[in-house]
Formats: C-alpha cells, sequence, structure tokens
C-alpha cells in the first residue's frame, strides 16, 4: 500500500472481487512506499527529492535557526469518522429509494443463517428482499439464501473481523435493490467487532441463541447496547437446556433498557409470525417516509 | 480484534492530514479514547506498531487520553459514573441510564515535523 495516499488492494472480496477501492478495514497491514519504479497513476506533488532539505514545509512556511521544526497539529477527529461518512451515504440511499436495512449480528453458530432461509421461505416474495452476506471465508452462506429464492451476494473480509459501510456500499450497488425492498445483512458471526461499525442500517438486530450462556449480553454489552431488537433463537431446544430464558432476557435488558425480543424457532416456527411482523412494519414505514 | 481497524484508521487519518498540513514525520499521536469505547488499550498500541511500520508514523510515540464513563440516570435525572454497560446507577441501582461520555475514540493531536 502506498505510505502517501493509501492507494492499494486489500482482501476483501465481494461476490468473489476485489474491493474497488481499498478501504481502511480488513486489509493488509503492512505498509510500504512505492517501489522506485513501481507503476504509480498519480503524482505527489509534496514528495522531495532524498537530496533536499526542505524547511518551508513546516507549519509557518519558513525556518528561524535554532527552531525545530517539531510542531503539534490539532487533528480533533473521530477515528471511525470515515466508516461514520461511508455509512451516512448508504442511509441516505436506502431512505431514498424506500429500502428497510436490517444487520443481522450474533455470535458464530447461533443460526442466523438458517433463520434467513425460513425467513425468505416465510415472506414468499411478499416483499422484494435481497441478502448480503458477510463471512470470512467462502460463499457457502450466499448459496444457501440463493437456494432458498433470494439474491444474495456474499462479501468476504480476509481477515477483517466486521462488515464495514464502505464493502456494504459497494455490495448494494452490485445487488441493484429495487425499490421498497429489505436488505438483510448477516454480519461475520462475531459480538465484539460490529458493534462499533455503522453500516448505515435502520437497526441492528442482534440473535442470542439458547444454545449459549444467559450471561452474553453482559459479557458482550456493546453489541446488545446496539440492537434494537434482540432475536431468542433456537427456542425449541429449550425443553432440553438448563437455560433460564427469563434471566437472558433481563441480563439484555440490564445493558439496553429499550431492546425489543422476540422468541423464536426456525425450526418449529414458535415466534416467526410475531418477527414477520416486525419487518413487514419496519418496511411499510421505510417506504412511507 | 478490531483494534487493527482502528489503527488502520488512524493510520490513514495521519497520511490524509499530512498532505493538507504539509509534514513528513509523524513523532506522537495523542488518542482520546472512552472507557466504553470497547477498546483494548494494550492491543490497540500493538497494532498501532504494526500498522505504522514503514510509514510516516514508524517509531510514534501513542499517547492514549482515557475518559471516563458518564450516564444520565433518568430515575435521579443527574449524571453518575459509569464504570461498565452493565452497572446499575450507583445512587438508584436502575437500569435506567442514557450513556452520555466514555464512548469517544478520536484523535486529538499530533506531534510533527
Amino acid at each position: 500500500m502506498c505510505t502517501t495516499c493509501g492507494c492499494g488492494k486489500g482482501e476483501t472480496l465481494i461476490g468473489g472481487h476485489a474491493l474497488a477501492r481499498k478501504q481502511n478495514a480488513g486489509g493488509k497491514m503492512r505498509y510500504k512506499p512505492h517501489e522506485e519504479n513501481a507503476a504509480h497513476s498519480h503524482s505527489h506533488e509534496h514528495m522531495l527529492s532524498p537530496d533536499t532539505i526542505d524547511y518551508g514545509t513546516g507549519a509557518a512556511g519558513t525556518h528561524a535557526p535554532g527552531m525545530s521544526q517539531s510542531r503539534m497539529v490539532k487533528i480533533e477527529r473521530d477515528i471511525l469518522a470515515k466508516n461514520n461518512d461511508y455509512a451516512d451515504r448508504n442511509r441516505h440511499y436506502f431512505s431514498d429509494h424506500g429500502i428497510f436495512a436490517l444487520n443481522l449480528v450474533s455470535s458464530p453458530g447461533s443460526g442466523k443463517t438458517t433463520l434467513l432461509v425460513k425467513t425468505i421461505t416465510a415472506l414468499n416474495g411478499s416483499l422484494p428482499l435481497a441478502v448480503i452476506e458477510g463471512d470470512q471465508q467462502t460463499d457457502n452462506d450466499a448459496a444457501r439464501i440463493r437456494a432458498a429464492g433470494a439474491p444474495a451476494l456474499q462479501i468476504n473480509t480476509g481477515k477483517g473481523c466486521h462488515l464495514d459501510a464502505h464493502m456494504v456500499g459497494q455490495a448494494v450497488q452490485r445487488l441493484g435493490l429495487k425499490e421498497d425492498s429489505l436488505l438483510l445483512i448477516e454480519n461475520v458471526g462475531n459480538l465484539v467487532c460490529p458493534s462499533g461499525f455503522d453500516l448505515g442500517e435502520a437497526h441492528k438486530v442482534v440473535i442470542f441463541s439458547v444454545t449459549e450462556g444467559e450471561d452474553k449480553p453482559l459479557k458482550y454489552p456493546d453489541m446488545f447496547r446496539a440492537a434494537a431488537l434482540m432475536l431468542l433463537s433456537k427456542c425449541d431446544l429449550l425443553p432440553y437446556l438448563d437455560f433460564d430464558a427469563e434471566l437472558a432476557v433481563a441480563n439484555a435488558r440490564r445493558v439496553n433498557p429499550d431492546i425489543q425480543v422476540i422468541r423464536i424457532s426456525a425450526s418449529s416456527g414458535a415466534g416467526m409470525a410475531e418477527w414477520l411482523g416486525w419487518i413487514n412494519a419496519g418496511s411499510h414505514a421505510a417506504v412511507a417516509a | 480484534m478490531h483494534e487493527m481497524s482502528i489503527a488502520e484508521s488512524v493510520l490513514q487519518i495521519i497520511e490524509d492530514t499530512a498532505r493538507t498540513e504539509g509534514y513528513a514525520k509523524v513523532k506522537a499521536v495523542w488518542l482520546e479514547i472512552g472507557q466504553l469505547a470497547g477498546v483494548e488499550k494494550e492491543s490497540l498500541r500493538f497494532c498501532f506498531d504494526a500498522v505504522t511500520r514503514d510509514s510516516i508514523a514508524e517509531d510514534a510515540r501513542l499517547e492514549i487520553i482515557e475518559t471516563a464513563g458518564q450516564g444520565w440516570c433518568m430515575e435521579c435525572a443527574r449524571n453518575v459514573a459509569v464504570t461498565a454497560r452493565y452497572e446499575p446507577c450507583p445512587i438508584c441501582g436502575s437500569f435506567q441510564i442514557e450513556m452520555t461520555g466514555g464512548e469517544e475514540m478520536r484523535i486529538k493531536e499530533l506531534e510533527v515535523e
């Protein structure tokens, strides 16, 4: 990657293709300046030849004898400002086109993809929808979604632990979403990092399976704080487990008093009607807005 | 593990600012990180060292200013200290707390030449 301007490619793939432009997340860790003869399509005018000492580059544009050129630069910028800019752009796009976007987050193995497949089947074409799948590797999940009858695009984050707004923006352009559609974004299975990266979605939905511990909201509070809805999944297994569902919900509300909860099971279909009702209400509101 | 992305974002901002401010070397970086921002300071230092290698911020000193967690308790109608998201209000025990501070992640200042 170019030290001066950050051009270069990372390891993120969308539908098997590289991101159009390298962004901060998920890329390579090493930053190297251009090789002497490396092809580079643009110039950096401020670059100086190694045998030049230019004192005119200081703050004052000049040099006083004995004064160090060292100085302080006030920046005062949000570290994630760039991601948030992309997220704002996505949000505008969604609102202009009546798209209701949900960012589905959970630990690996909570049953996100199974739940999505059942959701797509249950919606049965009643509203246009598309899915963005985030995983470090493979397009297995996107293939499962396509088999369920919905258009899906896989983002492989490479080494990255979360989707970011820039990846989602590119995926949205490539998907060519219909007006007033539902966009389901299945984030990388990770309860930590995706909480800090706004994708421009209407809501984060956290999926918490009853095969996990009741204290998960306390262990990973940032995610439960950021989510508007918690789907307590695999509820058909409750009779066989020691899991205390009331305690799990109480823990989630300790972290986020406003969080809505739906108990659901993709296998038995329990709670699916409530979940579809929630989606339809949000989707209609997005269209009206 | 998103400390790596955060370190990369910091470097990106430093490099962007280098073009407008015209500096070639960064000697120190001041970050303001809230107690509840979900950032592990030691991990961030490690990642910062890794991503700044061979960059204008190589060997730059990383100074982290930690800001305390703060929230507005709806029951007490006042600001209270928050040390963790799942902690109740230290005065009334309610969980109805609206976070007002301690979640920030900002680059404050650079020492450059």
